[in-house]
């Protein structure tokens, strides 16, 4: 599962692997909201919490189709599926590398964001702790999602209809504990919840994505 | 007494829908068609709301069959995984146009019935909230129904995400509730003592919801029954292609 792993980052920082692409359309979706609302730093730094947060879902979403389709397309997809690793943890494994490669660069670029966002300074801790905890949820819902959609030939459009209104949850409890950080109120209670979706995902959807892989190889 | 499970058999749920399609969908026209003319023509204003209340005839009705929709296609999909009847899945894929439909009845009444009292068509209530995002749920299971060509792999992959949707659909509900405060009233059928609606109100309101529930069935007997003649046809023109 290790040289499972190794193999996925491996092939996601390599050249064509698309790492960065996501930080990319991050860094820009940060920089086209404020020439869209206009440069008031204080209206900037009232909904720069959920422009940072909306702007990890959709990094996220764009970088799914990395997660099984081109394992699919070439046939190693089958092949993991007959090896004597359990699917389960084939799909874990793939989410646990489409984090490091998308959501942890994500919640340590975020903060550099932010200041061109003008979050508040109390802020800053909580969007990283933020981000880190609720960023393994995002892959594994995006992991199960992409395992739903993996045979289809334009599963990219389908695949967001399935997966943003997974994210709901997670994009309310990350975006309210920064919210609540940057006003200067207590950001626990929400940071609880957004973990406690993420133990979860991470518990339960393995088995919905490997059996919905299943399907689709069969 | 017949066991329920031989109505996965679709010559017998044909047979049983045949005629129970038709008396519910009468049924439920002569219920809605009482309930609203008893409800809209011979019950009193509200003291401060006016007529205006009398939306509440349609919208409680059809939010209701909105989330029971949703319930349904659950216990449809459970069905088809565990036992694998084809009568199973092809009713949760025919329960879901008419979820949507009903999700947004009740999502244009309220909207109707806000403006004039919330003085706005739309705010982002807890309540208002979870419906729209109910039927983004119901869109995305629609969209995978109409995306895969084989039935079985479609019927399996949309009971999996209806599953994993049920779970975030009830997240998201209290995901809402956290992330602001409502507008929207309690329950309109509560039981509490000073809560509880006048009794002129309820009979009507208990004739519309009977008969939205008629409604919602005589519509997925009829979605399911074409879904079967259709497999029924797919399979016929096979065995002709196979035969030629």
């Amino acid at each position: 599962m290790i040289a499972l792993l190794i193999r996925d980052l491996r092939l996601a920082f390599r050249a064509g692997g698309g790492f960065g692409l996501g930080l990319g359309f991050f860094l820009i979706l940060a920089v086209l909201v404020p020439l869209g609302v206009g440069p008031d730093p204080a209206t900037l730094g009232l909904i720069a919490p959920g422009i940072l947060w909306v702007g990890a879902l959709l990094a996220c979403l764009l970088s799914l189709d990395r997660i099984f389709a081109l394992d699919h397309e070439d046939g190693s997809l089958d092949l993991l599926a007959t090896s004597p690793i359990p699917l389960e943890g084939v799909v874990a494994i793939k989410a646990l590398a489409h984090w490091i490669t998308t959501g942890l660069p994500l919640a340590l670029a975020a903060p550099v964001l932010a200041i061109l966002l003008n979050l508040a300074t109390p802020g800053f801790g909580v969007l990283i702790v933020s981000l880190v905890l609720g960023t393994p949820a995002l892959s594994m819902i995006g992991a199960f999602g992409a395992a739903l959609t993996v045979g289809l030939k334009r599963g990219g459009l389908l695949m967001s209809l399935l997966v943003l209104p997974l994210y709901m949850p997670t994009l309310v409890f990350g975006a309210q504990a920064v919210t609540r950080a940057a006003q200067g109120l207590d950001a626990v209670t929400p940071l609880l919840l957004l973990a406690g979706i993420t133990a979860g995902s991470v518990a339960l959807l393995p088995f919905a994505a490997a059996f919905a892989l299943r399907i689709n190889l069969r | 007494m017949a066991s329920l499970w031989e109505y996965a058999n679709p010559v017998k749920f044909m047979r049983l829908s045949g005629w129970l399609m038709p008396l519910s969908a009468v049924l439920a026209a002569a219920l809605i068609g009482a309930g609203l003319i008893w409800g809209l023509f011979f019950t009193a204003e509200d003291y401060r709301m006016g007529a205006s209340v009398k939306i509440i005839f349609l919208h409680v009705p059809s939010a209701l069959m909105a989330i029971n929709a949703w319930a349904m296609m659950l216990i449809a999909s459970l069905i088809w995984l565990i036992r694998r009847h084809h009568v199973s899945a092809l009713a949760a894929k025919a329960a879901a146009p008419v979820g949507a439909a009903m999700t947004l009845i009740a999502l244009l009444t309220g909207a109707i019935w806000g403006q004039p009292m919330w003085g706005t068509w739309w705010a982002w209530d807890p309540r208002l909230t979870s419906f729209l995002i109910l039927f983004l749920f119901y869109l995305g299971y629609i969209a995978l129904w109409s995306a895969i060509d084989d039935p079985d792999t479609a019927a399996d992959l949309t009971s999996v995400l209806c599953l994993v949707g049920s779970v975030f659909a009830v997240l998201s509900r209290y995901a809402a509730i956290f992330w602001n405060q409502g507008l929207h009233q309690g329950a309109s059928l509560s039981v509490a003592p000073g809560e509880r609606m006048d009794l002129s109100y309820r009979m009507p309101l208990y004739l519309c919801m009977i008969g939205f529930g008629l409604l919602f069935l005589a519509l997925v007997l009829a979605g399911t029954r074409t879904e079967i003649r259709a497999r029924r046809a797919r399979a016929l023109l096979t065995r002709e292609r196979a035969r030629a």
